[in-house]
């Protein structure tokens, strides 16, 4: 990356007309390099947090007008002194803006920078900037509030605390190791078990969220299956309110899995439509059966839909048999609208709906998000979303796991440490209270110029 | 009088004697100084070597061809190995010493030794000329010249002894301090601090009544410290005896205390936490009823013993009747009081890794001067002090142990970065790899390293080779041999280990932890034939090897992965003062430090994790 001295500016609004753009400039030279392109104030007088609005001219010729917000060291997101110019969101003049700033000296920002800056700087420690990083990528409410939390220090701090408390009770081993020629006992081994277990239990919480927090960060996948002619295409189109999906009275038509997202409080669902699941005769169509069965297998939640009126016990035993055993499974039994009530018994836990008709969808979606959260933790709780913290956070548990069962069988405390250490070591990676290479390198990649 | 010597010593104890041999051996024209040769390799406090993290150093010092562990072999009263019921990073070798054939044995080995030259007398000076050292000047005025110096000057300089109210200048009881050598360094920049350690009261044998004690005995098969042959093993041994303090010792020592030189503020010094005085320990341990006391035999023939866990410098007729009451100690005779020691130390952040000071070129510090306590710790520095030295004068490359390489490393690496704010002293909580440095391994580790730079003689080398060869078969053999289920049956029976149901590798069984390869020998005649040609010492290490391989592989892991930022190389001329992300402390300790790794950088105290990510940040992208 450049040289942390320079001032640095990028464009910080997506690419494309919008109302407004916005560029930013940070670095020690920021005021006096923006300034005689905004003739109207003297930065340098005026105080931290003001906007000033006026023309910004680049040699006598007018590029716009614009507002500047200043930001002085060390208030600011960098915390270096900076300023965002707001101009209008055409891209033209964005580079136009550019360029004149590019004139005055000023180096285009590379990607990460400013939050490299702001980490340099003490404004946000790895965690945080890791977190920035995911803030920007997410997509919808729930991604956003989970890289906020983090941003704010949630996570990091949690296991800092475990990992304090963890730290305190070796040195007690340590020192009983250390001084073993005399007649001291300073860890309590219960208290071990005790703290082990309360770690177990937090890093097993996390774990689980990761399952939730995946689904914040990369969206749900939800699989649509059933027998050809079930009404699959049609539900995933009243789901969609679109019609996205072939559609058509001849079973077996859809042929490749279809996906679509829907944004269902503030998650990501994917839904994937297949082909029925059928012993398909036409080689064709065998081929989109593989990939239902492949496609069932990478589901986290499976819609299972079937003609309420056509399917036998038996086949829909035999169809359940099929399904991938550790999954979420909702039986949806469609048109109901059909339903001969006389004949058909209502079955227990089946969910009735006319998917052509659009009735108890609304039913079928609030059924999806409450099943999602069944397994996680509810509200403002710290939520992992990022891979290198839930591979981590197995390792720990693993380490965890071997400490547990080195006590068991009665191992040698200085055997067991090599263990807690290894705990310890993951932990602090985490919580940034160990820094390496690899921790670096993987946050300041993910980022995209202006931020 | 004198022509130019390659590397002056200066003090004879545990760091002196070490660097000196270690100077010669390799080949520079020594002269050891020393204000009284009747005092060479004097063990000042208890007459032991070795003992936790203790044990480890003697052996690495012998692997890489210093002298303290033959020296100890051949002055041992007694041998144990602590902590043989743990795992093998804890088992410490250590041993009772007759404090007079310790002495005796250092001088032999010294005088035998070649291009080293001894004055008596003591060094008042020291040469500089533009910061680099160029001899001493000792108190008759006599100058001596020499190309590198290494100060190696315990409890000696501006020593101070306490006991109770009375305080006299004096190194040790009865010899004289040194002068004037605190005040030439300040002068030239360094910085002094004071330290203060003290020693128990030594007491006639014939008046203890033992019955009244528990008997502590010598292993029942001793080993010993050094790799080479030529030290004996111990065929006969002498005990020691463990007794315990009680509330009438504490009631009578805390009479004692208006008057404790350490409690009035008369002792400025820091004295070790890790081995507290007495009264310490009453004061800061107050709910504890009773503290250990080991009664440590002097030597063979005397009848002088030292008492451990009783180290003090209350007035020495309150010393008298606290001893008075502690059982078996009735009628105890004292020889000499207790006492403490304040001395000047000089904070070893001013040092190289090599041991050469910052300020002053070619002058070397080891020991006590630096801020640890402990033979071993002394001992080790004097031998990394006196290798540099001579590396330096023959302008070869120095020579740096790792971390991960020995307790020696350790130790290095925490006094130049760390510091020390109270006499440092090793344990095996301060190495990160404790599994990797072994007791067992220390020849396997240092010796390849030591005959390198030409202080491991090529016997050693050669045993080093035999034995790696010998573990290797072993380790080859137990891979992929089996052993016959009803041979196998027997043996799991004895120990009551589950039985097995089909042939298995025999490496398989010895990893369970109640099986040892001495207890498979007595069932499997195969096993026992194969091993008739190797050592002891050689099935030891194999063993260590083949049962915990599982732990000594997850910690060679975290090495690699903590090795990378030692593989971050600060160029010399990097300029903290420029990364204004660092704290202002970060920027002080770094620009006062200089780390030549990030790894280095990352263990300076006052530098934080966020400071190694910045620095990362600034040197690696």
């Amino acid at each position: 990356m450049g040289n942390p001295n320079d001032t640095i500016a990028a464009i910080a609004t997506p690419n494309g007309v919008g109302a407004i753009g916005i560029i930013r400039v940070s670095g020690p030279e920021a005021l006096p390099l923006v300034n005689p392109l905004f003739p109207a104030k003297d930065l340098s007088k005026v105080p931290s947090h003001t906007l000033h609005f006026g023309p910004l001219k680049y040699q006598d010729v007018l590029l716009d007008e614009v507002l500047l917000s200043v930001f002085k060291a060390p208030h600011s997101y960098t915390g270096e002194h900076s300023v965002e110019i707001s101009c209008h969101g055409s891209p033209y003049i964005l580079q136009k803006v550019m360029e004149c700033l590019i004139a005055q000296g000023i180096r285009p920002a590379e990607a990460g920078e400013f939050t490299m800056r702001a980490f340099l700087n003490g404004k946000l420690d790895l965690s945080q900037a890791e977190a920035v990083a995911d803030l920007i990528v997410s997509e919808t409410s729930a991604a956003h509030q989970a890289a906020l939390h983090q941003m704010r220090g949630g996570f990091a701090n949690k296991i800092r605390d475990l990992r304090t408390q963890l730290l305190n009770f070796t040195s007690l081993i340590e020192l009983e190791l250390d001084f073993a020629e005399e007649d001291v006992e300073f860890a309590h081994r219960p208290h071990l078990v005790a703290l082990l277990e309360e770690i177990a239990g937090e890093v097993q919480q996390l774990i689980a969220s990761f399952r939730l927090g995946n689904v914040i960060k990369s969206g749900v996948k939800i699989v649509l299956a059933g027998r050809p002619n079930a009404g699959k295409s049609t539900l995933l189109n009243a789901l969609l309110n679109e019609e996205r999906a072939i559609v058509s009275p001849i079973a077996g038509t859809t042929r490749d899995a279809i996906e679509d997202t829907l944004i269902m409080e503030g998650i990501r669902f994917r839904f994937i439509d297949t082909a029925g699941i059928r012993d398909a005769e036409d080689s064709l169509e065998s081929i989109g059966i593989a990939r239902t069965h492949e496609k069932l297998r990478e589901a986290q939640i499976i819609v299972y839909l079937y003609d309420v009126n056509t399917l036998t016990e038996e086949e829909l035993l035999s169809d359940m048999a099929t399904m991938p055993q550790d999954k979420e499974i909702i039986l949806v039994a469609n048109k109901m609208d059909a339903i001969n009530t006389a004949t058909l018994p209502k079955r227990e836990g089946h969910l009735y709906i006319a998917a052509k008709n659009g009735d108890n969808i609304e039913l079928l979606k609030s059924t999806l998000i409450q099943r999602l959260h069944l397994n996680a933790r509810p509200g403002d709780d710290t939520i992992i979303t990022n891979i290198r913290h839930f591979h981590a956070l197995q390792r720990i548990m693993e380490a965890i796991h071997n400490i547990k069962s080195g006590m068991h069988s009665g191992l040698s405390s200085d055997l067991l440490v090599i263990d807690i250490r290894r705990a310890l070591h993951e932990m602090g990676e985490i919580s940034g209270e160990i820094s390496s290479d690899e921790i670096l390198g993987n946050i300041f990649s993910k980022f995209c110029i202006g931020k | 009088m004198f022509s130019e010597y390659d590397v002056i010593v200066v003090g004879a104890g545990h760091a002196g004697c070490e660097a000196a041999a270690a100077a010669a051996n390799m080949g520079s024209k020594t002269l050891l100084i020393t204000m009284n040769m009747q005092t060479i390799g004097q063990m000042s406090c208890n007459p032991a070597m070795g003992g936790i993290a203790k044990g480890q150093i003697v052996r690495e010092i012998d692997a890489l061809g210093g002298y303290s562990g033959i020296i100890s072999d051949k002055s041992a009263i007694q041998f144990r190995m602590l902590n043989r019921s743990k795992g093998p990073a804890m088992w410490s070798p250590r041993t009772q010493n007759d404090r007079i054939r310790f002495a005796e044995e250092w001088r032999l080995a010294l005088e035998q030794t070649t291009n080293l030259d001894f004055w008596q007398e003591m060094v008042s000076s020291l040469i500089v000329e533009e910061n680099v050292i160029k001899g001493v000047r000792t108190q008759m005025g006599i100058e001596i010249r020499a190309k590198a110096v290494v100060l190696t000057n315990g409890t000696f300089l501006n020593g101070i002894i306490h006991i109770g109210e009375k305080q006299f200048g004096g190194g040790r009881v009865g010899e004289k301090a040194a002068t004037g050598l605190t005040e030439q360094l300040l002068g030239f920049g360094f910085e002094a601090g004071r330290m203060k350690t003290g020693t128990p009261p030594r007491i006639d044998g014939r008046s203890l009544n033992y019955a009244l004690m528990e008997e502590q005995f010598g292993d029942e098969q001793p080993g010993k410290f050094s790799f080479l042959e030529e030290s004996p093993i111990l065929t006969k041994q002498r005990s020691c005896h463990i007794t315990y303090t009680n509330a009438s010792v504490h009631d009578i020592l805390k009479t004692g205390f208006e008057k404790s030189p350490m409690f009035s503020g008369r002792i400025q010094g820091i004295g070790p936490r890790y081995c507290p005085s007495i009264e310490d320990k009453v004061v800061r341990f107050e709910e504890r009823e009773r503290h250990q006391i080991f009664v440590e035999p002097e030597g063979w023939n005397t009848v002088e013993v030292y008492v451990n866990g009783f180290s003090t410098s209350l007035p020495e007729d309150v010393q008298y009747r606290a001893l008075a009451k502690i059982p078996g100690f009735e009628k105890a005779k004292m020889f000499r009081p207790g006492y403490a020691i304040e001395y000047d130390y000089f904070p070893p952040t001013q040092l190289k890794q090599t041991l050469e000071t910052k300020i002053i070129k070619n002058l070397f510090f080891a020991g006590q001067i630096n801020g640890t306590t402990g033979y071993e710790e002394a001992g080790a520095q004097g031998l990394m002090a006196g290798i540099n030295a001579h590396l330096n004068v023959k302008e070869l490359p120095e020579f740096v142990l790792g971390r991960a390489d020995a307790y020696i490393g350790v130790l290095i690496d925490d006094l130049i970065n760390k510091g020390t704010e109270e006499p440092y002293r090793m344990f095996t909580s301060r190495a990160e790899y404790r599994i990797l440095l072994r007791q067992d391994n220390a020849d396997l580790r240092l010796t390849p390293m030591g005959y390198k730079i030409g202080l491991a003689s090529e016997e050693r080398m050669e045993k080093v080779k035999k034995k790696q060869a010998a573990m290797d078969e072993i380790k080859k053999f137990y891979s992929t041999q089996t052993a016959a289920i009803d041979e196998l049956n027997a043996l799991l029976e004895a120990y009551q280990s589950s039985l097995i149901q089909q042939r298995t590798k025999i490496d398989f069984i010895l990893a369970r932890p109640d099986i040892s390869i001495e207890a498979m020998r007595k069932y499997i005649p195969a096993l026992d034939q194969f091993h008739q040609k190797h050592s002891a010492e050689e099935i030891e290490s194999a063993e260590i090897l083949l049962k915990y391989s599982g732990y000594i592989d997850r910690e060679r892991e975290l090495v690699d992965k903590m090795n990378r930022l030692e593989g971050i190389k600060i160029h010399p001329n990097f300029d903290f003062g420029n990364v204004n992300s660092l704290s202002s402390e970060a920027r002080e300790k770094l620009k006062k430090i200089r780390p030549t790794s990030l790894g280095q950088a990352s263990r300076i105290s006052g530098i934080s994790p966020s400071d190694i990510s910045v620095l990362l940040v600034y040197l690696g992208r």
